[in-house]
């Protein structure tokens, strides 16, 4: 039903309200704003009691304890809590918008290795998906090409704004590279057997994806000589020169393996794992090449029947617990899913993880991961005020209600397409 | 040379013999009634009377006598076997023996064919009873040659293709008859499958469960096209009927396909013989129950390649104990008394058919049964036992010629005898000259040793213990050795061995032309291999659980008295604090404070909740197939029928407290499927999954999936949402006038279909219907108010909070998604408030998961209706266990924790609906089917046995066996739309 893959997609042109959905992006912040009386989940691992935080011009200029002055506008938030905005990483919103319908589709360019098509030309930032986001506390999200080997370059996006370039926070962050994978589906519809065989085309697809990275760096650094433009050795080189973070998917031990030998090789300097099924098991690995994981979130089945059926609830546990630096991603799943991302981080907690650590895994980590740490991810003096006050505990589903949410210190609605047809229909049942 | 005079001799003879009354214009007419006699050999006139030192005559292609004592007529041919042993030939029962399979045709573009594409025959092509194998019958000399070297003497072959097949030929592998002797019999058994013919394109059915469903409606059909009640010619059920009685033989295979094929004999009074999948000895008491005879393949899976331990990873525990055991399966048949023949049907290379069978040996298969498998059972079968099968007089002369015992590794067949003709396989009588020579050739001694089976000696020759080029021929007695030394001389041998003497001597020729003599004095004969296997170790075979997979438990789970002390108790309608729960037979027995329980089991679940199992009512785990695609209503087709109680699912189901689910039909037509509303009882066969006077419902689908929104398709009926209702008023008034005929008493076709949609309109089935959109919802309703029924629940529903008031008024139920929309154009404005709102009309509203991941977490979901539009949490609870319960019509005996009620419960260690919550016990009627501390170990169990069997596999790999590439064999996951 979620699945997009199998579907052939009627060519359409179907013309269909997308317009005008969204929530009126929020004023800029004029006078300074006092949060008052909540527990504040820092982002580090840390909490705050009875805090309170005031942010002026987008910005946090106080943040203590209940001795710290207020300023400005006081929300008393007693008995509520605070958090920094979750980020989502690897996700496609305002770049498909119903699944089923060619025509919304904007997320997957033809071509195997395009590090040069660009996603946030493309970023709708009057989704209704995307604002579907924040009343459950996800308020920045990287916005990345599919499919293919390279898919292209993902920018991170704040989600309340006018147009894409009001809604960019750190444009053109990475390069997403899908590892080539040990084991394929088998075509069931040419006769193989469903479920997995090996990958006969590994090494050869291992070899292309080499191949064009070292070709990349060469083109880079002859640059001066070169007297054509080659457009995709030329989106690579931020890759090289540290501007720029690699996104490798891969999953297997293998994969994880070759994924970040190679890359190494090829020169990249920041890499980043994500997926990695079985990063569990080359740990030290990891650890001695600097890996940063960003794991796949918990609410999807275990690949193989003899995993414990518990297995990708306590992976992202493993990985901490381990020493790694985590945040969770939901890359494969459906947009509309990514609001759920606080929950599967509550799933962790359910298998022994600290609360405040399976924060971290979608705001301090995830942060650091992505490189936007100097401004968001966690509540400190001087960071972007990007964050949210929540009735209750926010990683579970049942107490995860918003009472406020600001962006860069903006305060944004939290209504959605959602919540206005939810009043509208209680309204006509009710008599209003 | 002699040989081949007498071939030649018998093939006159043999032409003669039955073309008595033809004229002959080649030569004069002569005939040969003589007899020959096979002498001093060891006779197994059937499996079980064997003759010692006997004799066999036979004359005229038939046994005439066989005994101990026999005079031998003077007109008689004398083999002396000099202690040999005869068998009858081998009989397969399933075979495709110069019967040429139809080719697929090209796809004729990308729209379906709903129609049958012949006239005059059955309304599905995939039915073609009126084929007979022996109008596309060809003789097969070089398949015959290949099977004769097996052992075979007789198949009964049919074309291999559709689900009803037509009749069968049973021919004799007797290359020098003609059809005329050759042909036994050429209306032989009558065959019928689960597969789809390849060579026709009509869509129906596109399942398993539509393929019993056609089955089933082909024998009615065949019932009342037999009464006379059809005015038009059906060629295909005039063959059905005329073949009625010949041996009925089903091609069922694996995953529980026999006892889905014998429950369709039963219904119709048909025994079928049923091609079992190899997989019978995990479910044996259920094989058993058939009393059905069995034709056995024995295609074991080779081991997996595991030698890299990346790739191990991928090969399931499932898999790899399927390897251990599969050799199993035809001693578990023969133990457990279930008779069966075997087949070399579904063997990838007939050549692998003698090491399958002594395999199956060594895992202890006993002789005299696979001997019966390979003669008499298949005999019995095909309901030849008077003239194959045996060595009885009047028999036909088929038998094999051995040097010992067939079921031996060393053992060699001489001749195979068909219809009294000889074809020799080796011969026997050529000498057995391998051993170790001294080999003086030209002054100079060398090492010499000869090994190999007859026809494929082999030769070293050494000279100083440095192996020199070589070469050897061994045919007919005569022996040619050629060899180089070390000086680059080459010397030629030829000798006609001497059955007198061990050594070996003859005419040499020298390197430089000149011809001398040589001598080869034995030094050593090979060493005989005891037949005294029996001291052999029985291979090691890992023990089977419940269900036999990963995760399986070593017990099936019983049912138990037990006591939960100090929970917080959600009984349904409110939450206990420090309360008792005491459950006995199987039922809740007490709700209270202080309680005792006897000898019950004590659980302390103080801090703990404990609160009635999960149930989901809308979800596809469990299932072989789910959607029947090939017609636009496809009420006929039971998900009961396609029940997987081994689906790992099932048991992470478990894990998320889950004990109850409908099995539903998808959503690819506007008329689904029958539903099956069945208990996670994992270990249980499938029917001891389903849920006791299991309350019956169907499924419905609206919207872009009955449209076929999403896909190319533009040729099925209907296109769009006013098209579907047309489907609806079609079909129920089509069935309102089947029902009120029926309920007249005048006589009508019995149709499965109308059948089901009558007992809609009757209210004794319900509808679950997967809707989205309020226009669709609405319409549903008014139909079923024009027919004067009532829905019973609108599933996925996404927009029901629209029509919330309508719905309420109707008297339908709504399960819902909690949160899922945007996937398709359908759902843009569903919405998370849906459950809420719904609820607030007076709608009775369930969450539900369409989905193997979101069902093992269906407590969370239910959790999000707290968020969204604020459902009390008593409402929200009720929304995956008392609701769902209500609507499956089963909340007289689940979906809460009531006094009587059974005890269908789960143990959280936390607030079920919190996302920390985890499930520490599921239990369903007083029975534990998942405990997170059974958990621990069976995760051990699963480890240590994967490692047992991945050495076991690579030392298989070491001793050089043939190995299958490491794969992983994955169950798809079904969603609505899954085709």
């Amino acid at each position: 039903m979620k699945s997009i893959k199998n579907i052939t997609f009627v060519l359409s042109l179907l013309v269909f309200k997308i317009g005008f959905s969204q929530q009126t992006p929020a004023r800029e912040q004029s006078k300074a704003i006092t949060i008052k009386g909540a527990t504040a989940h820092i982002g580090d691992g840390t909490i705050k009691e009875n805090c309170t935080l005031v942010f002026e011009d987008g910005k946090i200029t106080a943040f203590g304890g209940p001795e710290t002055a207020t300023k400005g506008q006081v929300i008393d938030a007693t008995g509520q809590h605070i958090y920094p905005g979750f980020i989502a990483p690897g996700k496609s919103l305002g770049l498909i918008e119903v699944n089923a319908v060619r025509a919304s589709n904007d997320q997957d360019e033809i071509g195997d290795i395009i590090p040069h098509v660009r996603s946030i030309i493309a970023y709708n930032a009057e989704s209704k998906v995307v604002e579907s986001m924040r009343p459950n506390g996800v308020l920045l999200g990287q916005i990345t090409p599919k499919g293919g080997r390279i898919s292209g370059t993902s920018t991170i996006v704040q989600f309340d704004a006018w147009n894409w370039e009001d809604a960019a926070v750190k444009t053109d962050d990475g390069i997403h590279l899908n590892w080539p994978t040990t084991f394929r589906r088998g075509r069931w519809w040419v006769g193989e057997p469903r479920g997995f065989l090996p990958n006969k085309k590994y090494n050869e697809q291992v070899s292309e994806v080499n191949t064009f990275m070292h070709n990349a760096k060469a083109y880079g650094k002859g640059k001066e000589e070169e007297e054509e433009v080659n457009l995709a050795f030329g989106a690579m080189q931020g890759v090289f020169d540290g501007s720029q973070h690699l996104y490798v998917y891969a999953n297997t031990e293998k994969e994880i393996k070759d994924a970040v030998t190679y890359c190494k090789k090829a020169g990249a300097t920041d890499i980043v794992l994500v997926g990695g099924y079985h990063a569990h098991k080359v740990i030290e690995f990891l650890k001695e090449n600097n890996i940063p994981v960003l794991v796949n979130y918990t609410h999807t089945l275990p690949r193989f029947d003899d995993d414990d059926y518990d297995f990708t609830y306590k992976l992202p546990k493993i990985l901490v617990d381990g020493g790694l630096l985590v945040g969770l991603q939901n890359a494969t799943a459906s947009n509309f899913q990514t609001r759920n991302l606080p929950f599967y981080a509550g799933q962790v907690v359910a298998q022994g993880l600290d609360k405040e650590k399976a924060l971290q895994l979608l705001t301090g980590n995830t942060a650091k991961i992505l490189g936007i740490d100097g401004n968001y991810g966690t509540l400190a003096v001087g960071k972007s005020a990007t964050l949210f006050v929540s009735e209750g505990d926010a990683l579970d589903m049942r107490t995860n209600k918003l009472s406020r949410a600001f962006i860069d210190g903006r305060d944004i609605s939290l209504e959605t397409h959602q919540t206005e047809l939810w009043k509208r229909y209680m309204g006509k049942y009710e008599g209003k | 040379m002699k040989t081949r005079l007498l071939v030649c001799a018998l093939l006159g003879s043999v032409s003669l013999m039955a073309q008595d009354y033809f004229p002959k214009n080649d030569g004069v007419k002569t005939k040969n009634n003589n007899y020959t006699a096979f002498t001093n050999a060891k006779i197994y006139v059937t499996p079980t009377n064997i003759i010692q030192n006997g004799t066999l005559l036979i004359k005229n292609g038939k046994v005439v006598q066989v005994g101990k004592s026999i005079n031998v007529p003077s007109n008689a041919v004398v083999e002396d076997l000099g202690g040999k042993t005869i068998y009858p030939s081998f009989i397969d029962v399933f075979s495709g023996f110069g019967v040429k399979m139809p080719e697929k045709p090209k796809s004729r573009g990308r729209s379906a064919q709903y129609d049958a594409s012949r006239e005059g025959f059955y309304w599905n092509d995939h039915i073609m009873p009126e084929n007979m194998a022996i109008a596309k019958f060809s003789y097969d000399t070089k398949k015959a040659k290949e099977l004769r070297k097996l052992g075979f003497g007789v198949v009964n072959a049919h074309i291999q293709d559709g689900i009803a097949r037509g009749s069968g030929v049973l021919v004799a592998l007797n290359d020098q008859g003609n059809a005329s002797q050759r042909i036994l019999d050429d209306k032989s058994g009558q065959y019928f499958s689960f597969t789809r013919s390849i060579a026709k394109l009509q869509s129906y059915p596109t399942s398993l469960m539509g393929t019993t469903s056609l089955l089933r409606q082909m024998y009615h059909d065949m019932n009342w096209y037999g009464q006379g009640n059809v005015d038009t010619k059906d060629r295909s059920l005039e063959a059905l009927i005329a073949n009625k009685g010949l041996k009925q033989i089903i091609d069922a295979g694996e995953n529980g396909n026999v006892l889905r094929a014998d429950k369709i004999g039963d219904q119709f009074g048909i025994q079928y013989a049923i091609v079992a999948g190899g997989d019978e000895y995990e479910y044996i008491e259920d094989v058993k129950g058939t009393n059905a005879t069995l034709i056995v393949p024995i295609n074991f899976p080779k081991a997996y390649d595991v030698s890299n331990p990346y790739e191990a990873e991928f090969v399931t525990l499932k898999d790899m104990r399927h390897w251990n055991l599969a050799p199993s399966n035809p001693k578990v048949l023969e133990d457990n008394k279930v008779p069966f023949s075997l087949t070399l049907h579904g063997l990838k290379s007939s050549k692998d058919f003698k090491s399958k069978l002594m395999k199956a040996i060594s895992y202890g298969l006993s002789k005299t049964k696979a001997l019966e498998a390979l003669t008499t059972v298949p005999a019995q079968i095909l309901g030849k036992s008077s003239e194959i099968g045996t060595l009885q007089p009047n028999k036909e002369a088929n038998f094999l010629i051995t040097s010992g015992d067939i079921f031996e590794k060393g053992t060699i067949l001489y001749e195979n005898w068909v219809q009294g003709n000889r074809n020799i396989i080796a011969n026997r009588n050529q000498k057995d000259v391998n051993g170790d020579y001294n080999l003086n050739v030209g002054g100079t001694t060398y090492k010499m040793s000869l090994t190999g089976e007859i026809g494929k000696t082999k030769v070293t020759v050494e000279q100083d213990s440095k192996k020199l080029d070589s070469k050897v021929n061994y045919e007919s007695n005569w022996l040619n050795v050629s060899f180089t030394n070390e000086n680059g001389e080459s010397f030629r041998m030829i000798s006609l061995v001497d059955s007198a003497t061990d050594n070996l001597s003859g005419k040499l020729v020298l390197p430089n032309g000149n011809e001398s003599t040589f001598t080869a004095i034995k030094t050593s004969t090979p060493e005989k291999k005891s037949n005294a296997n029996s001291s052999k170790d029985s291979p090691e075979t890992v023990a089977l659980t419940y269900p036999n997979v990963g995760f399986g438990h070593t017990q099936k789970a019983v049912q138990e008295d037990m006591l939960f002390k100090n929970a917080t108790v959600w009984t349904g309608n409110e939450i206990l604090e420090n309360t008792d729960v005491l459950v006995k037979g199987g039922k809740i027995s007490k709700v209270g404070q202080n309680l005792s329980g006897g000898r019950a089991k004590v659980i302390d679940a103080s801090g703990k909740h404990l609160t009635a199992g999960i149930i989901d009512e809308h979800s596809h785990i469990a299932g072989l197939s789910i959607n029947e695609a090939g017609h636009n209503s496809s009420a006929e087709v039971r998900m009961t029928d396609v029940i997987d109680p081994k689906d790992i699912d099932i048991y992470r189901n478990l894990g998320g407290g889950v004990t109850t689910i409908q099995l539903l039909h998808g959503s690819a037509n506007p008329i689904g499927g029958q539903s099956a509303i069945i208990r996670l009882k994992w270990g249980e066969n499938a029917d001891g999954l389903i849920f006791p006077n299991m309350p019956k419902f169907i499924k419905f689908a609206l919207g872009e999936n009955v449209k076929q929104s999403n896909w190319q398709s533009f040729a099925r009926f209907p296109q769009t949402r006013m098209g579907v209702e047309q489907v609806f008023v079609d079909y129920f008034q089509r069935a309102k006038e089947y029902d009120t005929k029926k309920k007249a008493g005048q006589p009508i076709r019995y149709d499965e279909e109308m059948e089901v949609l009558a007992e809609i309109l009757n209210g004794e089935r319900f509808i679950s219907c997967h809707s989205y959109v309020q226009s669709e919802i609405n319409m549903l309703m008014k139909v079923a108010e024009k027919f004067d029924f009532t829905v019973a629940t609108f599933t996925h529903i996404l927009e029901g909070y629209k029509v919330a008031d309508k719905m309420a008024k109707h008297g339908v139920g709504g399960s819902t998604f909690s949160d899922w929309w945007a996937y398709k154009y359908e759902v843009n404005d569903a919405i998370p408030y849906n459950a809420a709102i719904m609820a607030s009309q007076g709608v009775t509203v369930a969450i539900n998961s369409d989905d193997a991941e979101m069902s093992r977490r269906l407590n969370q979901e239910a959790g999000k209706t707290v968020k969204y539009g604020g459902m009390s949490e008593i409402e929200a609870w009720k929304t995956v266990t008392l609701n769902p319960a209500k609507l499956l019509h089963i909340d007289d005996r689940v979906g809460s924790i009531e006094v009587g009620k059974d005890a269908d419960l789960a143990l959280w260690n936390d607030h079920p609906m919190s996302v920390y919550a985890k499930a520490e016990k599921t239990i369903i009627e007083g029975a534990v089917y998942f405990d997170l501390e059974k958990d621990k170990l069976l995760r051990q169990a699963v480890q240590k046995e994967r490692s047992q069997l991945i050495s076991m596999m690579l030392n298989e790999k070491e001793k050089g066996a043939q190995m299958q590439g490491p794969k992983q064999n994955k169950k798809e996951k079904f969603h609505c739309d899954s085709l």
